[in-house]
């Protein structure tokens, strides 16, 4: 919210009781020191410490769950096939940072040993930009069979895109692609090692310092979520609100469907890529196995848990979740079953325990624990049902 | 709908032709995509073995198979005509009936060496017990996942359902491990039986047949013929009218819950004399193909779930053998994507308002 714009936030000052309930001073303040806070945040943690690394993937799901929440948030489409998106970044990263096209010798914008290694090696900038447009495109190829469908259906349509994306995945490696003897992704091998991120003013990033790598990912969540946020209030943010809430209406007050509704899966999914792009490098692996449907419904559990539609919800949410999963169950309750006797591992236990967090959330606070105010006043009074409204009035 | 813009006014005849070939494409494209595979390799059969005898082993097969999926696919079909919800966790009670199915062999002591009078009776009551579990199951979940949110925006009962399913996925993980588990072969499933016309009738097929056809039968019969059934339907068409008539809604879409659960228990319990192995994710996947079959017959129709189960039966067994059962999901997904693209409504189905 703090980002907006001195002149809009005069003209409509209502916008941020949206949000968050709070002034606007107050949440821009918040807001400075939440910052501040996350740009120093290396200098009290070891380079290479495990907690590090922890934020790192934290911030790169913040991402991730940033657009989704473009997708099931605001436009009101419910993806379950979005870890699509996060294969399809991924892959730009294996096919166009890495030495996987052995025959291949490209090299643009890298520097040092890289020079000498075969394969196709880009830059890590070139490679987002391309894992974007890769995977804008892909959203949009995606969403176009569910243009006519409404609901439910749209979630079955991606999630079979996302599994059929995932079989390819899978199995690429049968694929043959006509140049050499390329195949079309390493299977369940994985494409390893991948090119570490070398940038202009921060050089070549290393497994040795997580720092550098830490202020990417920042940086890239601060872009996205300077875009998400503009975006939301632009023209076409209220246009994929106003499809949310009733598309009917929304049709009739002229807004063209198909252009918004193609808009919300290109950016949602390019927003991914960015994702799967910086994971995949930061990993140092694209593995098929990575691309499971589950991992589309831990990314929707964190918009769900944060507030669907809501920016701020959706980052906290993000936070809170990869940290329970690859911080809280992993490294501290671990040796909870053992202490009452029982045999398992808790980390068998992480999916069970998001279903159980999408199910008690659902039923005790659609909303959210940061919710959007207007999806807030939609589910407590009942707004957004549509239907019984309507027939009240008929 | 409302998705479609207005043509550019384009010449009157080529805006007839058109429409035309979109009316043609609409009502005859879904049969030409679902023919494509078949007739594909009934041709390359006839070119190198000089006969349909493979093609016709696959689709027999595929019969078989299909009667499983659709076991399933009613089940998703008859919550959808009611509540117009996609029962996501239907997949993991038909794994939780593979479970409990397999677990209760061991307790009545069936083994490879019972004879076939204790498998018989053996093997109906473990039917009637994973029935009458799933059944269950799928009603608490209904009360505890479904019941809260009847008022709420449709995808909120959509996440529940989701979230439900994984906590059933980790407590089949937590039984079984996460491998899958082989269970006796009790009925010998691999054993033929006879040879008709070239095509293998193995034990396995019979079983299916002989277990789905009659639970299809009773279950149609119980739907247009009992007073409860009646409810079901009245429901289905209109929930305020149905309780305007003194139908107890609650009760019913409960019974319907039961219903639905109870095939997919008696599916699990096929599936797992059927494949002699189970494991925590074989319900997803299931789910997911039973679903497919659902909407290709027409999703709330119980006949277009069943013929849709047999023909999704039918692919897959042609794409498991020809293809690679690696790509079988590929395929399946490919196919649930054409039908949403070319007749949303199904084979069988009536338009209905979502997929209009």
């Amino acid at each position: 919210m703090a980002i907006a714009s001195p002149d809009q936030s005069t003209a409509k000052p209502k916008r941020y009781s949206l949000e968050s309930g709070l002034p606007p001073v107050v949440s821009k303040v918040l807001f400075a020191v939440l910052a501040v806070f996350a740009i120093l945040l290396p200098f009290l943690l070891d380079p290479i410490s495990s907690l590090l690394s922890v934020c790192i993937i934290s911030l790169a799901y913040v991402i991730l769950a940033l657009g989704l929440n473009v997708v099931v948030g605001f436009a009101g489409l419910l993806d379950l096939g979005y870890v699509a998106f996060f294969a399809i970044g991924a892959y730009a990263v294996g096919w166009l940072a890495s030495g996987f096209f052995v025959d291949a010798n490209v090299h643009i914008g890298v520097s040092g040993f890289v020079l000498n290694l075969p394969g196709v090696h880009m830059n890590f900038l070139i490679v987002l930009v391309v894992a974007m447009v890769l995977c804008a495109i892909g959203g949009i190829l995606i969403g176009l069979p569910t243009l006519r469908l409404r609901g439910d259906y749209i979630a079955i349509v991606t999630l079979a895109f996302g599994e059929i994306i995932r079989v390819f995945a899978v199995n690429g490696d049968q694929i043959a692609l006509p140049f050499g003897d390329a195949k079309l992704t390493a299977g369940r091998q994985g494409i390893t090692p991948v090119d570490q991120v070398n940038l202009p003013v921060l050089g070549q990033f290393t497994q040795l310092d997580l720092r550098p790598w830490y202020w990417l990912v920042l940086t890239l969540v601060f872009i996205t979520l300077f875009c998400v946020i503009r975006l939301r209030d632009s023209r076409l943010g209220r246009a994929w609100i106003a499809i949310r809430e009733d598309e009917v209406a929304a049709a009739s007050m002229g807004v063209p469907l198909v252009k918004t509704k193609l808009y919300a899966y290109g950016v949602g999914a390019a927003i991914g890529g960015i994702s799967g792009a910086f994971q995949a490098s930061y990993l140092n692996t694209v593995n098929a196995d990575q691309f499971a449907f589950s991992f589309s419904i831990f990314v929707l559990a964190m918009i769900i848990l944060g507030g669907l539609g809501s920016v701020w919800g959706v980052v906290f949410g993000a936070v809170l979740l990869s940290f329970i999963n690859s911080y809280l169950i992993p490294d501290v309750l671990r040796t909870i079953p053992e202490k009452f006797g029982l045999e398992f591992e808790l980390t068998d236990l992480g999916f069970g325990i998001f279903g159980f967090l999408l199910l008690i959330v659902m039923v005790l606070r659609p909303e959210g624990l940061l919710p959007e105010k207007r999806r807030q006043i939609e589910l407590t009074e009942g707004v957004g049902t549509g239907e019984s409204t309507f027939e009240v009035r008929a | 709908m409302a998705t479609t813009e207005a043509p550019p006014l384009p010449a009157a005849a080529s805006a007839r032709t058109r429409k035309i070939f979109a009316e043609l494409l609409s009502k005859y494209g879904l049969f030409a995509v679902l023919l494509a595979l078949p007739v594909f390799y009934g041709i390359k059969d006839l070119t190198t073995e000089g006969n349909l005898a493979p093609l016709a082993t696959n689709i027999f097969q595929g019969l078989s198979n299909g009667s499983i999926w659709a076991l399933i696919a009613v089940g998703y079909t008859l919550v959808y005509g009611i509540i117009e919800l996609i029962n996501f966790a239907h997949g993991e009670i038909f794994m939780i009936g593979s479970f409990v199915s397999a677990g209760l062999w061991g307790t009545f002591g069936l083994t490879l060496v019972t004879g076939p009078l204790g498998l018989v009776f053996g093997l109906l009551a473990t039917l009637l017990i994973a029935m009458l579990a799933c059944g269950s199951l799928a009603v608490m979940i209904e009360r505890v996942a479904y019941r809260p949110l009847r008022g709420a925006p449709k995808l909120a009962p959509l996440i529940t359902a989701v979230g439900f399913s994984f906590i059933l996925q980790n407590v089949g993980l937590l039984w079984l491990g996460g491998s899958p588990a082989g269970v006796p072969d009790l009925i010998r499933a691999q054993d033929t039986v006879t040879t008709i016309l070239g095509i293998r009738v193995q034990r396995a097929d019979i079983l299916a047949i002989v277990v789905t056809i009659p639970l299809v039968i009773a279950m149609v019969t119980f739907i247009t013929k009992s007073r409860l059934g009646k409810a079901m339907r009245a429901t289905a068409q209109d929930p305020d009218a149905a309780r305007l008539q003194g139908i107890n809604v609650d009760t019913t879409i409960s019974l319907t819950f039961l219903l639905g659960g109870m095939l997919a228990g008696a599916a699990g319990l096929i599936y797992a004399l059927y494949q002699t192995t189970i494991w925590f994710f074989q319900g997803f996947q299931a789910g997911l193909i039973a679903f497919t079959a659902a909407v290709m017959g027409g999703i709330g129709n119980l006949k277009g779930a069943v013929l849709g189960g047999l023909i999704i039966g039918i692919i897959q067994q042609i794409s498991d053998t020809r293809i690679g059962s690696e790509w079988t999901p590929a395929i399946v997904f490919s196919y649930l994507v054409l039908v949403m693209v070319f007749r949303p409504q199904g084979l069988l189905g009536e338009e209905t308002r979502e997929a209009g």
